[in-house]
């Protein structure tokens, strides 16, 4: 048998207070003023939204992306109202012209001025990207958000939906309901809202599977809010942050696809310009005439550089992971 | 894992059901077909009907549709409706070797110097050999391939005239396609390998790792980059499966006689059996090339299996 062994045979029982140990009083001492103030926080605390504008106001190349987008986009809005040229206007008497003053781009075979279709077709990628990304958002938002809050079969059966359709390479619906929809500018976004959001469908769920089970959703539900307001007023907005960053990346991937689609010619068809037909109309030419090329070309590369940079600089920002 | 597979075939023949269905319907909802009157304006209406029927397009739609899962079944794809003379296999057979040539050759060269420059921008943080990796990655990423394409056609083709502009066979064909289809995937390799290297040397496994007197080689080599890798194993399935498939541009330009071009070409020309065959065959390849990646994820991480 176990001997019980008593480790601490001198201490007090309880209950026993300070005063047992009799510590005279002149042995306590003021701690000097400036000493209480180190355990004050003195920063103010700051947002998460407050904390994201700091560094993205300090990452130079985010920064830049924003100005050049901003440029980008007062271009596409003003030129085409200002200039005096259409971008559908044709000019026999200047076909095929270099950059001057009076064409700033020059012009094409039929003597349309290449700065207005340039402009013009920076309202069509502008409009795709945002529109696509927006409605995007809000389906794939909501889509995970539903699917990851009530978890179970409803979120297996709306997950197996997004596998099932997800597992086709999108540019393959999205090349048949061009065909379907006809070459415009409503069926691209028809075609790329309806394949885009299962990525931000997937996120979004993730995110709100991870958070659904904290204090403050438990602690709302407790006080008796609906499932509906829980998931719009305290899941989504606090698992936003990665979620704009994946909408932001869409921007780019969805004026990549317009431009790619008009540039193999199912795209935006003539006469409207957009950078992907731009591109493929200078490419015809481009041995004699690079400039049609290389215009339609910059525009498109510089609008990715600077979504793209936008997009960087927005992750660093918004994704806590990153936090150094 | 047998159930982690099955579940994964499973979603994968559904797909694979669900694209062939709706390829099927949208595409004969489409206005206007192969032998539309408004197609082939020299032809009687009777001559018309008689090649309509004698390619089954006569029937309803949901009878072609039970006829060509029959056939397909058997592997039959059926035959083109444009190229005549020519079955779907026989224009697969002929067109998926030239994209899978220049396909491969792009994703070994992505690898070869992707992997390399995204391991040195990580170890040389903040160096210039870094700076350099990451501008080339964010070009590679920001502009699109066909604008690489057409700048690299202009500046080798007609400026220097050091390859031609089309044409195929032999290897000077091959350099141009090649270097246009590797370039995004160098970036994202790089992009990859970088951010996951930089997590993983920060774990104490690789502190052990050189704590216990390991050579800075075998550290990287042995144990980081087992770790590191992992995310580009995803990225590289479906990369192969695209890069081989063709890729619509870059074929539509160099004129390269591979699937992509097919496909784009059977889209306008309404060739229904070229079509569906080349859907088919894409969609399959991809999904069978993930499906194989997550497979061998799941076999590498056991953290995978678990988590579905």
């Amino acid at each position: 048998m176990r001997k019980k062994i008593n480790m601490f045979p001198e201490q007090p029982q309880p209950p026993y207070t300070m005063a047992d140990k009799d510590i005279p009083a002149e042995l306590f001492e003021l701690l000097p003023e400036d000493e209480k103030k180190t355990d004050v926080i003195n920063r103010p605390s700051i947002s998460y939204w407050k904390n994201a504008w700091i560094k993205i106001k300090s990452d130079k190349l985010a920064v830049a992306g924003f100005i050049f987008l901003f440029i980008m986009v007062l271009i596409a809005i003003f030129v085409p109202i200002f200039s005096p040229y259409t971008y559908d206007g044709q000019d026999y008497n200047a076909i095929y012209q270099t950059p001057s003053m009076e064409h700033l781009m020059g012009t094409d075979m039929f003597g349309r001025d290449l700065f207005v279709r340039v402009a013009y077709g920076a309202r069509i990628s502008l409009t795709i990207g945002i529109v696509t990304a927006l409605v995007n958002m809000v389906i794939g938002v909501l889509y995970g958000g539903i699917s990851g809050f009530f978890g179970g079969k409803v979120d297996m059966l709306m997950m197996r939906f997004v596998d099932v359709f997800a597992a086709v390479p999108s540019l393959l619906y999205i090349i048949l309901l061009m065909m379907f929809l006809g070459a415009n500018l409503r069926s691209i976004l028809i075609a790329l809202c309806l394949t885009y959001w299962f990525s931000t469908a997937r996120q979004t769920r993730g995110q709100i599977l991870s958070i659904r089970n904290q204090d403050f959703a438990v602690a709302a539900k407790v006080v008796g809010e609906s499932n509906l307001r829980i998931l719009i007023r305290h899941l989504i907005p606090n698992s936003f942050g990665p979620i704009i960053v994946t909408v932001m990346f869409l921007i780019p991937a969805a004026i990549f696809d317009e431009a790619f689609l008009s540039f193999i010619g199912i795209g935006i068809s003539v006469p409207v310009a957009s950078w992907g037909t731009l591109a493929n109309d200078g490419m015809a030419t481009m041995g004699a005439y690079p400039h049609l090329m290389i215009f339609p070309a910059l525009a498109i590369s510089l609008t990715m550089f600077a979504l793209n940079f936008i997009g960087d600089g927005l992750r660093d920002a918004l994704d806590p992971r990153l936090k150094k | 894992m047998a159930k982690f597979i099955l579940k994964r075939v499973a979603i994968s023949v559904v797909s694979m059901l669900l694209l062939i269905t709706v390829t099927f319907f949208l595409m004969h909802a489409i206005p206007g077909g192969p032998f539309s009157p408004g197609e082939q304006k020299d032809l009687k209406p009777e001559v018309l009907e008689a090649i309509r029927a004698r390619y089954g397009l006569d029937l309803p739609v949901t009878q072609q549709y039970a006829n060509y899962m029959k056939n397909l079944a058997h592997g039959d794809l059926g035959v083109s409706m444009k190229k005549t003379n020519y079955t779907v296999n026989e224009l697969l057979a002929g067109s998926f070797p030239v994209s899978a040539q220049i396909g491969m050759l792009a994703v070994v060269m992505a690898l070869i110097i992707g992997i390399p420059l995204g391991i040195i921008a990580a170890l040389k943080r903040g160096s210039a050999a870094d700076m350099v990796s990451m501008v080339l990655a964010t070009i590679g990423i920001s502009i699109p391939t066909f604008v690489i394409a057409m700048l690299l056609m202009y500046l080798f083709c007609m400026k220097l005239a050091w390859f031609p502009t089309f044409g195929w066979g032999e290897a000077k064909h091959f350099i141009l396609p090649v270097v246009c289809l590797c370039l995004a995937p160098i970036a994202n390799i790089t992009r990859l390998i970088r951010s996951s290297m930089l997590e993983v040397v920060r774990q104490d496994y690789i502190r052990t790792a050189r704590a216990k007197g390991l050579s800075e080689l075998m550290v990287i080599g042995k144990h980081a980059i087992r770790n590191a890798i992992l995310p580009v194993v995803t990225y590289v399935g479906p990369l192969v499966a695209s890069l081989m498939t063709g890729s619509f541009a870059i074929e539509r330009m160099f004129m390269v006689p591979g699937i992509g071009r097919y496909f784009v070409n059977s889209v306008s020309d309404r060739d229904y059996t070229v079509i569906m065959g080349v859907t088919i065959f894409y969609g399959a390849f991809i999904m069978v090339c993930t499906l194989l990646v997550d497979i061998a994820y799941a076999w590498i991480d056991p953290r995978v299996r678990f988590d579905s």
